[in-house]
């Protein structure tokens, strides 16, 4: 499927604002010789200790991505299809689309609509590659009570009936709210996680030091950490990645979801909208006032979730009926 | 060149020599290393899944300790004020201690930091120039500068003072007093600082209260002499180092005003918390009553408030502050009830219920003890050999003539 979320066909691409910033230049910079002076020695004790693949060294000493020029930008991409696709035994392409001009998105989810079937979950397990184990679930499905209305403290994550939806309840799912303030990118310590001109709050998995500061301040539990080693069968693997998205990640970093990166920067809708069975989730162009999303804003009434906290999310709820 | 090659010379001499007891303790602490140093060499290997987090709490005990430890860490600073701002002498002697003790517990602060992270192996991210810290937006890599900003000026204090008494040369007042009169605002800072970490989540409710700072401080200057006065008497037992009683007394009763203010900060946050009664209360009730039958921190939390409180108590009545077995016997409350309160207490019940309103309960698992034990086994360690130094030095039976004998 190639829908377009814009109803218009997607701007010429621009450089990527993240890939010109670093300066082109050969040979060591300062940089580097005093990072790898001090390294080289620590990182063979840590290859013995830990066991460390091959490969360790050079990974370790990655520069952070808005730091590398463009052709740096090939190099590492270059670098990472070799790795997954000999790990994995298949093809891999890992692309660096930019962000499209005038494009920023946005997200809306029907809670009339939405039946609580959690394909959304799995579509989105499978698109970006997360760990199947231990799991790790970038859209977490809450139920609750109809009585109640949306009550947090009495939500269920993990109801588990053989139909849905069950009669007395209705289903919430939560995942990246996409913040135009996020408080996650502001307290990382390293600037390993950003906000891309598109809205998209990504991370420099090769960057993050795995501190978890993020998830202490993402206020809806969208940040997920690698606790363990994160297994994908090459089976499931999905080839077609992002740099910033659903390429595989390495143990103690932390994932988020990223409105499918690797999608929606080339047109197409993010898995879980895809999937949805009874089109509950939309998504499209918050700049561009003929988009779904725009229609839905002005039609319906829209709300975000702890809009007290100013996080000022690009995620609407609604209620269509 | 002599001089610094003798001090070395003469600093290795005197960790190596001691008696069977020294001995055993150094062996006893380098077993704890082992044994936790094989968990951590597990972790790296398999991952921070060994411990018992998970992303509902993603901080946890390492996180507590280190926590508590800069709270130690900071506290040295009571002792340093009234040593050398008002030439105190009974407390000056005991001053050195406190900065020996600022540098064990700060190696120990950033070394629960080290273990918590998911890829230690990146910590050079966060070096300036080389790395990206990010500052002045995160609060951790503000942290990551006051504690080491801390740590320099600690060991260049020490190191300084303790090189000249070595020497035998007087020490250069022009450049040891600003240091310190640096360390009073330092010591300040980096528990202002920690306190901020925990401060500026309004994702988290129980730690987004402008109190929590003013909290830190009040019962760091609790635990932190607590520590002290406990090891001021074994040094007094094992060592030539002598103490006036006063002195002692002194710091215990700075100590009761300490606590007293911080019980009463913390009645200030339960009467808000129980009387608004908020959705936020819920992590104040998973602490101190239980949420939904998940009862974990209570009995712990509760240990904490009454070690507190007695221990207030028995500080507070001059008899009891300056009668040995009830005096440490409240060290030991105090240190308990801080403990358990800047440690599980704070981290824990941030975090539960999480953001979606799921409790997990948390349980720290074996690895996560081992390396914690570990931790504290090296911080031990370095006090125990930094005391080793600085004792003979400070009393005068040891100095670069020693050498020549």
């Amino acid at each position: 499927m190639s829908q377009d979320y814009a109803g218009k066909a997607p701007a010429p691409r621009v450089p990527c604002d993240v890939a010109h910033k670093g300066a082109a230049d050969g040979g060591l910079n300062r940089r580097e010789f005093l990072a790898g002076a001090g390294l080289t020695a620590m990182s063979a004790i840590a290859t013995t200790v830990a066991g460390a693949a091959p490969g360790f060294i050079e990974s370790m000493l990655r520069r952070h991505f808005k730091e590398l020029s463009p052709d740096e930008v090939q190099e590492r991409l270059r670098l990472l299809e070799e790795e997954y696709s000999s790990r994995f035994g298949k093809k891999v392409t890992v692309a660096a689309t930019p962000p499209m001009e005038n494009v920023l998105f946005g997200y809306a989810l029907d809670l009339s609509r939405c039946i609580g079937c959690r394909r959304c979950v799995y579509a989105c397990v499978h698109e970006n590659n997360q760990s199947r184990d231990p799991q790790i679930h970038w859209i977490r499905v809450l139920e609750m009570a109809k009585e109640r209305g949306i009550d947090l403290e009495e939500a269920d994550p993990y109801y588990d009936h053989d139909t849905v939806p069950q009669e007395d309840s209705f289903y919430m799912p939560v995942a990246c709210q996409q913040c135009r303030n996020p408080p996650c990118t502001r307290v990382c310590p390293v600037q390993a996680t950003w906000q891309e001109p598109d809205g998209i709050v990504v991370i420099d998995y090769d960057w993050c030091i795995g501190c978890r500061y993020c998830m202490a301040a993402c206020p809806y539990g969208a940040r997920h950490f690698n606790w363990g080693n994160p297994q994908i069968p090459a089976a499931g693997l999905n080839t077609d990645m992002h740099v910033l998205g659903n390429r595989p990640r390495v143990a103690g970093v932390v994932e988020k979801c990223t409105f499918c990166i690797q999608r929606v920067r080339k047109g197409r809708y993010p898995a879980c909208v895809e999937i949805c069975p009874v089109g509950a989730r939309k998504f499209g162009n918050l700049l561009d006032e003929n988009s779904e999303l725009r229609y839905l804003m002005r039609e319906k009434r829209v709300f975000v979730l702890k809009e007290d906290l100013n996080t000022q999310p690009k995620f609407y709820y609604f209620y269509a009926t | 060149m002599r001089g610094p090659i003798n001090f070395i010379i003469g600093s290795v001499r005197l960790v190596l020599r001691g008696g069977k007891a020294y001995y055993a303790w150094m062996a006893f602490l380098l077993a704890l290393i082992l044994w936790g140093g094989i968990a951590y060499v597990d972790q790296l290997r398999h991952g921070l899944i060994m411990t018992g987090m998970r992303d509902q709490v993603s901080w946890a005990f390492y996180i507590g300790n280190f926590t508590f430890l800069v709270g130690v860490a900071a506290a040295a600073v009571l002792l340093v004020i009234p040593a050398y701002v008002y030439s105190w002498k009974p407390i000056k002697e005991v001053a050195i201690f406190g900065e020996l003790l600022a540098i064990s517990a700060i190696v120990m602060c950033l070394l629960f930091v080290t273990v918590d992270i998911g890829r230690p192996e990146r910590f050079w991210h966060l070096l300036p120039l080389v790395g990206a810290l990010n500052v002045p937006a995160s609060l951790l890599a503000w942290d990551v500068l006051v504690l080491n900003g801390y740590l320099v000026l600690n060991v260049v204090i020490v190191v300084y003072l303790l090189y000249t008494a070595f020497n035998k040369q007087p020490y250069n007042k022009n450049f040891v007093v600003p240091l310190i009169l640096l360390s009073i605002p330092a010591a300040i800072s980096i528990h202002t600082v920690t306190a901020f970490v925990y401060n500026g989540l309004a994702a988290r409710p129980f730690w987004n209260a402008s109190i929590l700072a003013p909290r830190f401080i009040a019962s760091a200057f609790c635990s932190g002499p607590a520590i002290l006065l406990i090891l001021f008497q074994i040094l007094q037992r094992t060592t030539s180092i002598r103490l006036q009683d006063e002195a002692i007394w002194k710091i215990a009763e700075l100590m009761a005003y300490a606590m007293f203010f911080n019980l009463f900060l913390f009645g200030a946050e339960i009467f808000k918390e129980y009387y608004s009664n908020t959705y936020h209360l819920s992590h104040t009730r998973y602490l101190y009553s239980g949420l939904h039958g998940h009862t974990a921190l209570v009995p712990y939390a509760w240990a904490s408030f009454f070690c507190s409180v007695v221990a207030f108590l028995l500080f507070l009545i001059p008899s009891t502050r300056k009668n040995i077995v009830t005096l440490n016997l409240g060290c030991l409350l105090i240190y308990s009830g801080v403990y358990i309160e800047k440690g599980l207490a704070l981290v824990i019940p941030g975090m539960t219920p999480d953001v979606l309103g799921e409790i997990y309960e948390y349980t720290p698992t074996l690895t996560e003890i081992r390396i914690g034990a570990a931790i504290f086994s090296i911080g031990f360690l370095i006090f125990t050999v930094l005391c080793k130094i600085a004792i003979p030095i400070i009393q005068g039976e040891y100095s670069v003539d020693s050498l020549k004998s």
